[in-house]
């Protein structure tokens, strides 16, 4: 099975468990399990290879240029882990089918579930480190959900969120040391950046890469000091705590620091920052451990002391320390989802996880006594389990590196000792009690079942370490260190007696009498002051929010005008300054003659310019100013060699004009005097600075001689378009692309405008429209007889010189946009002339519609040319006959110029129909008509036409 | 002519600019769309200034270069689309909140209709 498929599937099957759930629990959590029991299959079929060394691969191109890439490859490492994550994962997905409640939204619970499962095998299989920058991304999100998956507990809520945000965190600055780690090593290929040791380590920016990936790391493993968020990660179902706090989540940091290991590790500064962060949170976590009184939290803390251990085994940068780091990670995987499935087990029959209201379970819970006891002494490294081995291992390593890693690790062991021992005496031993919330009894198969076959591998590990898990260490370990040999290392219970076995004796020894001390020491850690890190972290939290809103409220008070003010202040000041700093050469291009009608243009379009400053308070007069200037802007086109621009402009100019006359039916009339004279000259500077910069601009850059690559289109227009008007070929063919997302907005502006009236209709803005008809003056002649008659004997003239100007638009002035517009206006004439209802009546296609079919149609015309090989929108174009008409040429664009003409019309349409809509609420004691007009001719009578109330 | 039209669209923008810096909804669109006329005939002259020379291949050369004409043909459209919703979006403000003030540190309703009302 490829290696995309592999991290594909648990994204794939992520939609089968809502749909499943229809069909019942078990369908649903058997679709779950089936995924990744499929993607696990998957794995171990690469299994042989891998254990020969080789090296899987899969690779898409995804966007080269970016060097992002969907490049997969597996090695022993990434095998590793994602065998531990499926593997567990399929267990959780059983014990957790009998876990959730009849309440909890199973399928949500399945949907996010695999949504992390695959965002995890992601992570492990990636090749390209910006691949696995969005799978690490992806598994902040997804723990998100996970952890708040309870999200009517508070303290859901507050860990996940505390979760995302120390993990997000640490995500940002993992980003950013993974861009300066590919930088050096010129690819963001994780199999190439491997082989860069030297160049990675001697580089300057070796310092501030391993202290971002680091702070990645330590975050996402709740490495000191951002242990915090771990515990309080707590309160999601056991389930997730099971999966994400021993196998996968926590485990992803570690998984980075073993995969980068090779290029960063073996420094003075990767030592002291590794080792040390490891060796204090090994220590410190198993303190407080020690000290938890719920079972989930006494976990917890366990996972940050064996994740320490890890860090800190990783840390030395010795090959051997890195053999037993990865056989440790194997271990505790085990043990520790066997013990937070125990957990969850006392925890669901009890209905309490508190230590101390519970005690005497020995008896009422033989089955679940025996699996947690021996994780739990699997833990403590009591022979003959696995944990045992590992951890004799680890002192040994410690023991060898200096007193002060060996007092320190035999501490952590000591107290890792005495919480294990809890875990098993204060829960299983001591007299049975009648006060337990519940009556607590073993739970059926399915929930023991997966813990059960754990703890199997706890102790078939233990005895026969080298059967099991030798091959299996070796291939990782090799993986890791990127070593062809490994040093001598032993994987057995009985080494002899060596220092590691006396620091393990009298871990053992203390710990127990820590336990039997326990009530004195729990009363004395009370009793005594230390932070609570939590409190802490929401203190923080707030005052960074409260800066921020203050900052916030300082520079946005809602005064838009003056927003606009200095940003456009700033950009003159900014453009002014640097053309003063600049040397400006004056171009060379000779300008045109100047002509009289060029003149008496120039003098037009001023005149209502400069008028619209001083009149724009009338606001009728500043539309006709507005039109007058449109209107002359569209000569100018036709008169500078533009005729599609003046067409367009000129119809444009229409529809704009009708919209704004139709918005100010209903807003003042009068703009009223509010600005001092002092703010209207300010306004002036800053208008006339702009204009300045903006003239100038244009004027330097009409006097230069043009570079640019419009010779082309000229060039290809007829052969490569088959069209004599080159600005129609480039729209439909050459740039077809763009004017596809140009229509796609134009239809998002209609369908957005139709939203909103909506919105305003049933909302508060209704009311004051209804308010209004008193206030609307009326007109005596609704549709005046001479304007219904000639729009209707235009109609179908424009239609005719619509379908017309679409037709020739490939050759001559024209196409879909103009096409467009002109029957947007003829149709609009008829609102107009014979009111909303009439036309509306006679309406055939709803204006959405016809945006869609638009869109479609572009699109469909794109995706044809895909069957013949080509790119999208590739066109094609030939000549036909059809007599008695001579002949024509047909090209493909033209379908695509359909769509455009369709969207145009439905989008301007749309928006008009729908400003028409509100004047019909604004004056609902005017009749409607769905006659043709005010007067019906009935039988050669003339009479009143029929009307009735709205 | 280089001149006429830099004055032209320095002068659109100018006032453009002045109109959108007013109080009230409706001024600021109208400056709105006089900075769209000043953008887009921006763009257009940006393939230089030609007279009889329309980028038909059917007419004699020198043609004048098409793409800013096609890229400005969009642009003119897009701009309809823009005016549109910044319309219905001032409206439905207007409509809803009784105030056409562009501010919202102003927003409690000054003139409401019904007050205008006769």
């Amino acid at each position: 099975m490829s290696l995309a498929l592999i991290a594909a599937l648990p994204f794939l099957g992520a939609l089968l468990p809502g749909l499943m759930l229809r069909a019942g629990r078990n369908a649903c959590a058997t679709a779950t399990g089936a995924v990744t029991l499929l993607a696990l299959l998957g794995l171990l079929s690469h299994l042989p290879a891998v254990l020969r060394g080789e090296m899987v691969q899969a690779r898409f191109e995804w966007l080269p240029a970016l060097g992002l890439n969907a490049n997969f490859f597996l090695d022993g490492l990434g095998f590793m882990f994602a065998g531990l994550i499926l593997g567990i994962g399929l267990l959780i997905i059983i014990y957790a089918r009998f876990y959730l409640s009849k309440n909890d939204p199973m399928d949500q619970f399945y949907t996010y579930l695999l949504l992390f499962q695959g965002a995890m095998v992601g992570i492990v299989l990636s090749d390209n480190i910006l691949l696995l920058l969005i799978f690490w991304e992806l598994t902040s999100l997804s723990s998100f959900l996970l952890i708040g998956y309870w999200k009517h507990l508070p303290e859901g809520r507050q860990g996940a969120r505390m979760a995302l945000t120390v993990t997000g965190m640490g995500g940002l600055a993992l980003i950013g040391g993974m861009l300066i780690l590919g930088n050096i090593a010129g690819s963001y290929d994780l199999t190439v950046i491997l082989e860069n040791r030297e160049a990675i380590q001697e580089s300057d920016l070796y310092v501030p890469a391993l202290l971002l990936i680091l702070l990645g790391a330590f975050t996402k493993s709740a490495q000191f000091p951002f242990h915090f968020w771990l515990p309080h990660a707590m309160a999601a179902p056991t389930p997730v705590s099971a999966y994400l706090h021993s196998a996968t989540m926590v485990k992803a940091g570690l998984f980075l620091m073993a995969r980068l290991w090779p290029v960063l590790s073996g420094t003075d500064l990767w030592f002291y920052l590794v080792a040390g962060a490891g060796l204090i949170t090994m220590t410190l976590g198993a303190v407080i451990a020690l000290f938890k009184d719920d079972l989930k939290g006494l976990l917890a803390f366990s996972t940050v002391s064996h994740l320490g251990l890890i860090t800190m085994l990783l840390g030395m940068g010795t090959e051997v320390a890195a053999v037993v780091a990865v056989f440790h990670i194997i271990n505790h995987a085990t043990f520790k989802a066997a013990l937070f499935m125990t957990a969850g087990i006392i925890d669901h029959e009890a209905h309490t996880r508190d230590i101390k209201r519970l005690g005497g379970l020995r008896l009422l819970m033989p089955v679940t006594f025996i699996i947690g006891t021996i994780a739990a002494f699997s833990m403590a490294g009591l022979p003959p389990f696995n944990g045992f081995l590992s951890k004799e291992m680890m002192l040994h390593e410690a023991a060898h590196t200096s007193t002060l890693f060996m007092v320190m690790a035999t501490v952590a062991a000591t107290f890792s000792v005495a919480y294990s021992l809890r875990f098993v005496f204060h829960v299983f031993f001591g007299p049975k009690r009648d006060d337990y919330p519940a009556k607590p009894h073993d739970p059926g198969f399915g929930m023991w079942a997966a813990p059960a076959l754990l703890v199997g591998l706890v102790i078939a590990i233990g005895l026969f370490p080298k059967t099991i898990v030798g091959a299996l260490v070796a291939t990782v370990s090799k993986a890791v260190t990127q070593a062809d040999e490994l040093p001598y290392y032993s994987l057995a219970l009985w080494h002899g007696v060596n220092a590691a076995l006396i620091m393990s004796i009298i871990a053992v020894a203390t710990g127990a009498v820590l336990l039997l001390l326990h009530k004195a020491l729990d009363r004395a850690w009370i009793a005594a002051p230390r932070p609570e890190a939590k409190a802490i972290f929401d203190a923080l939290l707030a005052a960074i929010t409260r800066t921020a809103t203050r900052v916030t409220d300082a520079l946005h008070d809602g005064a838009m005008s003056r927003y606009l003010a200095i940003f456009t202040a700033a950009c003159v000041v900014i453009v002014a300054g640097a053309f003063f700093t600049a040397d400006y050469v004056q171009g060379t291009r000779p300008m045109l003659p100047m002509t009289v009608p060029a003149l008496v243009g120039f003098v037009l379009i001023m005149v209502p310019t400069l008028a619209l400053a001083l009149l724009h308070r009338n606001r009728y007069l500043s539309l006709v100013l507005m039109g007058v200037v449109g209107l002359l802007l569209s000569v100018g086109f036709a008169y500078l060699s533009a005729p599609d621009l003046a067409m367009t402009q000129l119809s444009v100019e229409v529809v704009t004009i009708i919209l704004l006359l139709l918005a100010l039916y209903f807003l003042p009339k009068e703009t009223p005097v509010e600005s001092s004279p002092a703010r209207r000259w300010r306004d002036g500077v800053i208008g006339a600075g702009a204009g300045l910069g903006i003239g100038g601009l244009i004027y330097a850059l009409l006097r230069r001689e043009p570079d640019n690559i419009g010779w082309y289109f000229l060039e290809n227009s007829y052969t490569g378009g088959g069209g004599n008007n080159v600005v129609n070929v480039i729209l439909v063919d050459f740039r077809g692309f763009d004017t596809f997302g140009e229509i796609i907005v134009l239809g998002v502006a209609g369908i957005a405008i139709f939203a909103m009236v909506a919105a305003v209709l049933r909302g508060a803005g209704g009311k004051r429209l209804r308010a209004m008809a008193a206030e609307h003056v009326k007109i005596g002649d609704r549709h005046p007889l001479m304007m219904v008659v000639a729009t209707r004997a235009v109609l179908p003239i424009a239609l005719v010189v619509g379908v017309y100007i679409f037709w020739r638009g490939h050759s001559f002035p024209g196409g879909g946009f103009i096409a467009g517009l002109v029957v947007a206006v003829a149709v609009l004439m008829q609102y107009m002339a014979s009111g909303l209802e009439w036309a509306q009546a006679r309406q055939r296609v709803a204006y959405h519609g016809m945006i869609a079919v638009g869109i479609l149609t572009a699109a469909f015309t794109g995706i044809a040319s895909w069957f013949f090989g080509y790119p999208f929108l590739k066109s094609t174009f030939g000549y036909v006959t059809i007599p008695p008409l001579s002949k024509f040429e047909v090209a493909s664009a033209m379908a695509f110029d359909v769509g455009v003409f369709l969207t145009v019309l439905g989008a301007v349409m749309l928006a008009l129909a729908e400003l028409s809509r509100m004047g019909r609420v604004s004056d609902p004691d005017v009749p409607i008509n769905t006659d043709p007009m005010d007067i019906v001719t009935d039988g050669g009578a003339i009479r009143p036409a029929a009307t009735k109330d709205s | 002519m280089e001149i006429l039209v830099a004055i032209i669209i320095g002068s659109l923008t100018a006032v453009g600019t002045y109109l959108m810096l007013r109080m009230r909804t409706f001024p600021v669109i109208v400056g709105l769309s006089l900075l769209a006329y000043a953008v887009n005939f921006f763009l257009f002259a940006s393939g230089r200034l030609m007279l009889n020379a329309p980028p038909l291949l059917y007419t004699d050369a020198p043609h004048t270069d098409a793409l800013p004409q096609a890229l400005t043909l969009t642009a003119i459209v897009i701009a309809f689309g823009m005016t549109a919703v910044a319309v219905i979006m001032a409206l439905a403000a207007y409509l809803n909140d009784g105030s056409d003030k562009l501010d919202m540190e102003n927003a409690a309703p000054e003139v409401t209709p019904e007050e205008r009302g006769q």
